[in-house]
C-alpha cells in the first residue's frame, strides 16, 4: 500500500489529489500502466510522460526506479519556482 | 541558513536587515526578489502557487546544501510563498552573505536557477476567462547546464 499524490494539471486531470494504492508494481512505469488501465482520466493524464515528473519519498526519481520500499509517489508537471 | 515555504506576505526591508545583521564578517550580501508580474495584456487577476508540503522545503535546503558547498558563503535565506497571490506580490527573495562579491552573486544565481526548475512549485495565471498552468521553460532547465 503506497500514497500516490498528484499536483497541478495532473491532480485536476485526475480529480483528486491523494489516494491510498495497492499495488505489487515493480517500477514506477508499472504503476503508471496499472492507473491508465483503471480509468480514462488516468489514461489523460499520463497520455505524455515525457510532459510528467515522479517524485520518491518526496525525491525526484525517475520513471524506471523500482518501488521496493517506496511509501510515497507523487506525479507533477516539470516544476515552475521562483 | 534558514529556508521559509510559507503563505503570508514577507517585508523584504526587514528580512534583508535581519539577515545581516551580527554579521561582520561579510563584505558582501546580495538579495534578489522575485515579483508577481502581469501579463502582456494586463489582465493577470490571480497567481496561484500550488508546492508539496514536505518536498518542498527538502529540496530547498538541499539546493542551499550545494550552494554552501560550492561558494565560500557565510549565510543563506531562502523564503518562497504559496497560495493565492496578486501583479506585483513578491513571491520570493533569496540572500546570500559571503566575505566577497563574486561567492555571493554566483550563489545567489545558482539559487534562483535550482528554485526554477527543482524546487517542487507549480504556478497558475487565472484571468477573466480562467486559469492557465504555468508551462516550463525549456532555457529555464538549460540554464541548470552552466552550473
Amino acid at each position: 500500500m503506497m500514497d500516490v499524490l498528484y499536483f497541478a494539471w495532473v491532480r485536476e486531470r485526475i480529480g483528486i489529489p491523494k489516494e491510498k494504492v495497492e499495488t505489487e508494481a515493480a517500477t514506477v512505469a508499472d504503476l503508471v500502466s496499472e492507473l491508465v488501465a483503471r480509468e480514462e482520466r488516468y489514461a489523460a493524464a499520463f497520455a505524455d510522460l515525457s510532459a510528467l515528473r515522479v517524485a520518491l519519498d518526496q525525491e525526484l526519481s525517475g520513471f524506471d526506479a523500482p518501488l521496493s520500499g517506496v511509501r510515497e509517489v507523487a506525479f507533477f508537471p516539470p516544476m515552475t519556482g521562483g | 541558513m534558514r529556508v521559509s515555504v510559507q503563505e503570508a506576505p514577507f517585508d523584504l526591508g526587514a528580512e534583508a536587515n535581519r539577515f545581516a545583521a551580527g554579521d561582520t564578517g561579510s563584505g558582501a550580501i546580495v538579495t534578489f526578489t522575485g515579483v508577481v508580474r502581469d501579463l502582456a495584456q494586463g489582465n493577470l487577476d490571480v497567481m496561484e502557487i500550488e508546492h508539496y508540503p514536505g518536498m518542498t522545503e527538502k529540496a530547498i535546503e538541499a539546493i542551499a546544501d550545494e550552494a554552501r558547498q560550492r561558494w565560500s558563503l557565510a549565510d543563506v535565506l531562502v523564503i518562497h510563498r504559496h497560495g493565492r497571490l496578486s501583479p506585483g506580490d513578491r513571491i520570493m527573495m533569496v540572500a546570500t552573505a559571503a566575505r566577497h562579491r563574486k561567492d555571493a552573486f554566483e550563489a545567489a544565481e545558482f539559487l534562483m536557477d535550482y528554485l526554477k526548475s527543482r524546487a517542487p512549485f507549480w504556478k497558475k495565471e487565472i484571468t477573466g476567462k480562467g486559469g492557465e498552468w504555468v508551462a516550463a521553460k525549456d532555457e529555464d532547465e538549460a540554464a541548470l547546464d552552466r552550473w
